[in-house]
Order: C-alpha cells, then structure tokens, then sequence
C-alpha cells in the first residue's frame, strides 16, 4: 500500500466537565481514547458506532476544530495537530467536512448561491464575480439549476440542502471530504439520491471520503472499510464485506443483529435475544474491555484487562481476547 | 373477525398557514382490532404524527379536524367534550412520544410522573401510586426501580426515559397505545431493546397499538396492519404480510426499494424515490405522488384516486395499479 | 499571478462578461427582493405599518419646526392656562401663557434625540462588547460582563448626577447617561443570543470551510442574533423618551424655557386641576409615540424573520 492520505495516530480527546464545587475539579469526559487508523488516497473509510462512540468527536479532532488532548494526525504528509496557524488554514483547503442536518448546518439568512461560494471568500480566492461563478457550476454540479442561486435554506427539502451543502464543501477541490451523518436526517427515498451523488462526486474529483454514521447497513454499502467504535475506542476494523459475513467482536455481531429486517416473516428484533443493558457513560467508562458490562461472551479478564487492537488477518484488525 | 376497537373515518386535518391550507391528514380512515397492531409509515410531511395527535385530539391551532369520525367504542372522540376526552386520553387511550426528554417534566421525578395519571384517573392514594410505579418500573425492565424511582429525568439515559414513559404511558392499562416514534431518537442496540419491550407489553395486557414510524425493519417485526401515507392521504393499506409482499401502490414500492439491506452486495444498485416528499400545502388536484411516479399516467394529473380494497381487505389508492388489477 | 488563477478546478476560471453581467444583475434582483419581501411582510401588521406613518409625521413636524410652528415656543403670548380654542391657539397656553402646541413641536426635537440618540449609541457598543464576550468567551467574556454588572448596579439617576457633575446639566448629559446606563441592558441581551447562535451547527461548517473569526462574527452570527437585538431597542426607544423626561423634571437635562415634552407634563402638574389641558397634550403625546416605537418593534420581528416573509 502507498503511503496513506490521512493517518491518524494515538488520537485521544478528554473533555474536563465542570465541577460541582468551585475549586474541584470535574470529571473527565473519555470521548474518544487512543485510536488509530489510516485512509487510503481514494477510498472510503466508515465509521460506525452508537452516541456517545466518539465518532463525531474524531472528524472533529481530524480537522482540529477542537484541540485534540494527544495523538497526531497526518494528512498528505503534514501533521495537522501540529502545524501553525497559517498552514491549517492550507490545511483545510484541502479537507473539508458535510454536517448531518442540512438545514441548520446552512446559514439560514443566506442565499444558497452565496452559502456554497463562502469557503472561495474565507480562503481570499477570486473576486466576487468569479466565486458567485464557480458555484453556479457547483449547483449544477451538485444537480440543482442555477435559478437557485437566491433560495433561502428554508425554500429548499432537507435533500436539496444536503446537495447545497456538498457543493459547499466541494467548491475548494478538497482532497479529503469528512461525511458526518451525512443522509441520517433524510428521508428515506431520498437517502440513496444522496449517496449516489456523493459516489459519482468521489469518482469525479478523486475524493477520499471518511464516513460518519450510526447506520450499519448504510455504512457497509458506502464504505470500503469500516472501523466500529464503542465509547471511544475501536473495537474492529475491517473491510466492510469481511466485517458484516464474519463480524469478529460480539459488539460488531450485536450491532448487525439489532438491525430490524423490513421481512415480516422473519421479526428478527421481537423474536431474538439482543443486546442487554444500556451504552455506560463516557465519563468513567468501564474497566478492562469498555464493552464487557453488555458483553455476552465475556471472560473474567475482560473486566481488568484491555483488549488490544490486533490483527487476526490481513486488513482485519479487532480488539477481543477472544481472538488471540 | 374481531369488534374493532377504533374505526377512523375520512378523517381531515388541516392547518390554515400563511402560506396557505396546509392538508396535513387529507381523508384517512382505518379500523383497529383489540390486541393487534397498525402500524402508520411515512416520510416527513405524510402527516402520520398528526393523525395520531388528531385521534387523541391534541391538534393545537392553527390545525384542526374538519371532518371525518374517530369512534372509539361507538363514542366519536371528536365530539366528546373537553372533560370527557381528559378521561379517555391517558386512561383508556395513551401515548408514547419520539423524544422522551422533552416529554418528561424535568423538575418532577419519574416516579411521580408515573403516579400522576394513577391518581388522577385511577384515583389510587400516595403510597398506592408509588408502590404500583415501582411495579411498572419493574415491568419496563428499570434495574433497581425502587430507587430509580425517585430520580429526575435528567439521571436516566435516553433508552430509560423511553421506558418510563412507556410505564406511564401503560399505567392504567389502555385499550389503545399510541406511539410515536418511540425509538427514533435511540441507538439501535436499544431500539431493538424497546421495540421488544413494546412487542412484549402489547401482547401481555392484550391492548391494540398503533405504532408510527419511517423505518419499514420496525414495521416488519411489529405490525398486523399497515398504513401508508403519502402527502396526508392513504396510498397503501392492509395486512403486514400482502402489503410487504404484493406493495401495489408505486410509493409503497419506492419505499421498499429504498431500504439499504445489509445483506445486498456493495455493488447493488441504490434505488430511491426521484424529487422530495410533497408538503400538502394548498396540493394540487390530482394524486400527490404523481410527480415522483415512475408509472405516473395521464388521469393521475386530473383527479385524486380513491382508495380500492380487494377481495382480501387489501386497499391502494392508484389509478395505474387499478388498471391492473382490472386487467388481470 | 492575478488571484483568479487561484480558484481550483477544471471549469474555465474568470467567468465570461456575459455571466458576469448576469451574476450582478441577479444580485441586485436578489437585494431588492428580499427588501420587497420584508416591506411587505411589514406593512401586514396594520397597527406598525399606522404607528411607522404616525412616527415619520412626529418626526417631520419636529424637524420643520421652526417654520411650521405658529409661534415662538418660549415667547409668552396668551393669558396664562388659556384653554384649547382660546385666543387663536388651537392647544391653548401653559402656566407661562406659551404656546403649547408650537412647544410640542418644539419639544419633538429633543424628545426624539433623547429617544432615539442614546437608544442607538448603546446597541452599537452592545453589539460589539456582546458579539466579543459571547463569542470569545472565557477571561474576555469575565472582564466585559462584569464590568456590565458594575454599570448594572450604578442608579441611572445617580450616574446622571455624577455625569451632570462632570459637564454640567443639558440634552448631551442625559444623553450620555441614558447611553451608560441602557448598555448593559442591551449587552445582556446581545451576550445570550450570540452564544445561543454560536452553537448553531452552520457556525461550526463555516468554521470548517476555513472562516476566521471576523468571518463568523459578521457574517455568521451578527444577521442571526441582530432581529432579537433590534426589536428590543426600538422597544426602549419609548420608554428612554419618558426615562429622559424624568431626568429634565429633575433638572439634570434640558433647562427651562426649552420645550421638551417631559419638562411640559412636570410644568403643567402644579396646575392639573385649573388648566388639565397642560398636562394632557403632552402626556398624550409621550403615550402615542412610545406605543408606536413598540409597535414598530413588533412590526420588525417578523420582517426580519426569512422563514415568516410572505412571497
């Protein structure tokens, strides 16, 4: 494998809550602790897991919108959590992010034409005239006419802001597109619209895409390779075919069975035994494996020991003492 | 066949919007048999929520229901008065909301929550609220209810709050449950956990359900009947197993070719519904699916089709599917 | 290298004279429109759409007043307490036997400064102190609102005093205070609103897409906390007109035989039961044009709305 376009390396974010007492200290939020994980220049990695996973938390630490509490990042051969100010900035001409809800995530007093040209202004790029262009092309690029240049946000469904949205994201040719939940807020008969432009636009501009979602089946058809997490770690990472025919960590089988199968004959929800117990809160996160207070198949080390990230096969990596 | 214990006929919601009449329940009638289950399915805007919210009378203006009877054990429900609908709503007609923290009041705790409608409608005492609250607790599947019972919403996680409110939603044990998105705003390994619970209760106190939601998996492993909306109006209707294996209306089948199954291959083609769901405002006559059908013909642009039931009780509103029914 | 060139992509980069033509035409199309739209989502409310009319007459009477008015406002010209009607004076006299309603004109002037002077003098430094402590938040936010909260504690009377000490009593003196005085009120507002929007998710994609944060500020969260803020003040117009007669009454502002509405209704109380029409004309007066200030508020919070415009 070449080099990859975005490797990220011991990534660990601790949010400090507030204290209850004025000179105590508040307890540590453990969003997302110790990962790794590379995207390859072209490919699609997924990331999937339930609230409070980390998953939002990485994309945001991968683009430094908040500061990471260690680890390090590397894009096209730059550390990004490193870097200064003014290279960010370069940075982040080149990595570029699409939010879940399409609406709010659109400044609701600005014309979409405007809304898609405003990365061009923030980078100084081109005059007026030439940015308000450029997005005319991304309109159309995106599968919006051009007369919809002055529509509001709330003119518009949720799949068209979505399509603005993208456009938004595009207009600065990005290498990498970060896709935070990008078709969770979307109808469901038009989640596919959405997803086959954002395949058409990867193949078109040579996208990298990193893929954000709760969703499981979504993830799987979408993604190349997809890692799960489960609160704030990487439990298994795998090339998605692999990891939905042979999921390895109980945690990855729990999430695909949870997934209610639109076949009445087969009611795999209300007839099976799922997952028990609630996802335990970040702060003060279980002891030893993270996963083993719901964990059906748990060993009595699970609870004071931590699993490793190990690879059981080439690409397939997973953190479960019971593949050792 | 059983007495229905619901039978709601060409009932009519409309909010007068600026913008115009906003035809949110367009003409929807269903029955509903004691201990089954009818689900609702649709997209944003198909106006399942305010179907549900106009059977419980809880339309607030500028919407409201212009025509149409819901009767509930031979009582229409849309012409009771206030005080008599206080008594069936919460009683003998309850409802479970998507969003279980904006449906608790933070400032009382769970327990109390729950006792209230034991009180008022049961006209249990204190202690006797509290202790059938621990009960019901306990039925939910809360570990440890005689404590949690005296925490504030704000202490319980999201799957918990939907299960006490499903607690106290299930309280005076109801002839018809209500919910509404009960798991939409849950992760999935605890959807699975409350749409077992709910599956679970509804068959024990043998109450009906009817259950909306845009997640055809959820309708599957839950329904009896099935109900599909389109922009306010009906467009499919019938038994769970027709419906999923014979959809005859285009958006029903646009529905289902929409759903990203796990099992397909990363190369199967993604399918999905050209354009967005329409928002009833001042509709256009004709069949409010039209633009997005792939079979749309001429006649669908000129009048709106009127729903046909088959020889099995399966009903569609499409003037293309019933050509074809006709012709076969 | 012209800074065209910089616009990645594969489409032709300078966009041809035609596109460029249409581009501005559309803009323009774009501005007037939205301008038509909020106009007319205005003029719907009836009660601001007759309180804006009833307010630019107030406003042009005042400003005209030196040729439209019938007589010289300090100049005694009738019996004292003349009634309504009486020696050719529509609104009579007052106990000075002035003219009352040339000293309404009169008064307009300063009614209005007062009104609408400080009002505006404190949104704009609101703005600017509220958009930096609630968007920076942390140490600056401290600083900036606890200064406020000293402001906060200060009596607007008392700071009037301290100030009229300083300058000596006048319009400008009441002027400032008002200024010091209403700031933190509007800061408050500005504050709250500004970190309610910054958790906007559209703040955080601009911050994505590479936006400083001037960028956030003015184009972000400014348009999208601005309606509550503006709304609010036009309200306070009002009532700073009546605040700042209070002030006249007791001697801090304007100073006699200037009209000023405030000081007429305090002129007329000696003799409310002999010549009510003293007090009355100019009460009234103060009444309207606070009510119409708030109507006017009320009028704008739907026009600056996108989502409430009529098409």
């Amino acid at each position: 494998m070449s080099e990859p376009l975005l490797s990220v390396r011991g990534l660990t974010k601790h949010f400090r809550l507030e204290g209850s007492g004025l000179f105590e200290k508040g307890p540590t939020l453990k969003a997302v602790d110790d990962i790794d994980f590379d995207v390859a220049q072209g490919e699609t990695l997924g990331l999937v897991g339930e609230s409070g996973c980390g998953k939002s938390t990485t994309a945001r630490l991968v683009l430094r919108l908040i500061e990471p509490t260690a680890g390090s990042v590397v894009f096209d051969g730059t550390d990004v959590l490193k870097c200064s100010k003014d290279e960010l900035q370069k940075l982040r001409r080149e990595m570029q992010m699409v939010f879940q809800d399409p609406m709010s995530s659109l400044n609701p007093r600005m014309s979409v034409g405007v809304s898609i040209a405003e990365p061009l202004r923030f980078h100084g790029l081109g005059n007026q005239i030439e940015r308000f262009a450029r997005a005319r092309d991304f309109l159309e690029i995106v599968g919006l006419s051009t007369d919809y240049f002055d529509r509001l946000p709330h003119e518009f469904s949720g799949g068209q802001n979505q399509r603005v949205a993208i456009a938004r994201a595009l207009i600065l040719r990005p290498k990498l597109v970060i896709l935070d939940e990008p078709v969770s807020a979307l109808d469901v008969s038009i989640r596919a619209q959405i997803l086959k432009l954002l395949e058409e636009l990867q193949r078109d501009f040579r996208l990298t895409y990193v893929f954000i979602s709760h969703d499981l089946s979504v993830v799987k058809r979408f993604c190349e390779r997809t890692a799960v997490l489960y609160l704030g770690k990487i439990v298994e990472i795998a090339e998605s075919e692999k990891l939905y025919r042979e999921p390895l960590h109980p945690y990855t089988q729990a999430l695909i069975d949870a997934i209610p199968v639109p076949d009445p004959s087969n009611r795999n929800i209300v007839q099976r035994a799922g997952l028990e117990g609630d996802v335990p809160s970040p702060i003060n996160p279980p002891s030893g494996c993270r996963f083993h207070t719901r964990c059906p198949k748990r060993m009595e080390r699970c609870s004071t020991e931590a699993p490793p990230l190990q690879s059981v096969a080439p690409g397939h990596q997973v953190a479960c003492f019971l593949y050792r | 066949m059983a007495e229905p214990i619901l039978r709601v006929e060409g009932m009519k919601t409309q909010f007068k919007l600026r913008a115009g009449t906003l035809k949110a329940v367009d003409g929807i009638s269903f029955t509903l048999e004691p201990g089954k289950v009818l689900c609702i399915v649709g997209e944003s805007g198909s106006g399942k929520s305010v179907t549900a919210q106009s059977i419980l009378r809880l339309v607030e203006p500028p919407g409201r229901v212009v025509e149409g009877r819901v009767l509930y054990r031979d009582k229409d429900l849309l012409t009771l008065s206030e005080r008599e609908m206080e008594r069936i709503r919460g009683d003998r007609i309850c409802m479970v909301f998507q969003d279980p923290m904006t449906s608790l009041n933070p400032v009382f705790t769970i327990g109390e929550q729950i006792a209230e409608g034991l009180r008022a409608h049961q006209g249990l005492n204190r202690a006797a609220a509290r202790a059938r609250a621990i009960e019901l607790l306990k039925l939910v599947g809360i570990p440890n209810p005689e404590a949690r019972c005296d925490d504030y919403p704000h202490q319980f996680s999201g799957g918990m709050r939907q299960r006490a409110l499903i607690a106290a939603a299930i309280a005076c044990e109801p002839d018809i449950l209500i919910a509404d998105e009960p798991t939409t705003a849950l992760d999935v390994t605890i959807q699975a956990q409350i749409l077992k619970l709910l599956a679970d209760l509804q068959r024990r106190l043998n109450s009906a359900m009817i259950l909306i939601t845009h997640d055809l998996g959820v309708v599957a492993n839950l329904a009896d009947q099935v109900l599909v909306m389109y922009a306010g109006r009906m467009a499919e209707y019938g038994d769970v197993q027709t419906v999923f294996r014979d959809p005859k209306h285009p958006y029903t089948v646009g529905l289902m070719n929409s759903i990203i199954r796990l099992e397909e291959p990363r190369d199967a083609e993604l399918r999905s519904i050209p354009g967005a769901p329409l928002v009833p405002i001042n509709p256009p006559p004709g069949c409010g699916f039209r633009f997005r059908c792939p079979k749309a013909i001429e006649r669908c642009s000129q009048e709106a089709p009127e729903p046909r039931v088959d020889r099995q009780g399966h009903a569609f509103a499409c003037h293309v599917a019933e050509l074809n029914g006709a012709q076969a | 290298m012209t800074a065209q060139a910089d616009i990645p992509g594969r489409a032709p980069v300078a966009p041809d004279r035609r596109t460029a033509w249409n581009i501005r035409r559309e803009r323009m199309r774009f501005h007037v429109r939205t301008l038509k739209l909020a106009w007319r989502t205005y003029c719907r409310d009836k009660a601001a759409l007759i309180a804006l009319i009833f307010l630019v007459a107030v406003a042009l009477i005042s400003i005209l007043a030196p040729w439209i008015s019938p007589h010289d406002p300090t100049e005694n010209v009738a019996n004292i307490n003349a009634p309504p009607g009486s020696e050719g004076l529509l609104l009579g006299a007052d106990v000075d036997g002035r003219d009352i309603l040339s000293r309404l004109f009169w008064g307009g002037r300063i009614a209005l400064l007062v009104g609408i002077g400080p009002t505006l003098a404190a949104t704009i430094i609101s703005l600017v102190l509220g958009l930096v402590a609630g968007y920076f938040g942390r140490w600056v936010d401290q600083i900036i609102m606890r200064l406020m909260d000293i402001l906060f504690a200060f009596p607007l009377v008392l700071m009037a005093i301290v100030i009229a000490g300083i300058m000596e009593p006048g319009v400008p003196t009441i002027i400032i205070a008002i200024t010091v005085a209403l700031t933190p009120y509007i800061a408050r507002l500005v504050r709250t609103t500004t970190m309610s929007v910054k958790q906007q998710p559209y703040v955080e994609a601009a911050r994505a897409g590479g936006a400083g944060s001037l960028a956030i500020l003015v184009r972000y969260i400014l348009p999208n906390m601005i309606a509550p803020v503006i709304v609010y003040s036009t309200t306070l117009i009002g009532l700073m007109m009546v605040v700042g007669s209070g002030l006249s009454f007791l001697g801090l502002g304007v100073q006699p035989p200037d009209a000023d509405w405030g000081t007429m209704v305090a002129e007329g109380r000696g003799v409310l039961k002999k010549a009510p029409h003293a007090t009355i004309f100019p009460g009234l007066v103060i009444v309207l044009v606070s009510l119409s200030f708030s109507f006017i508020g009320d009028g704008l919070r739907d026009a600056l709305d996108p989502r409430s415009r009529v098409r």
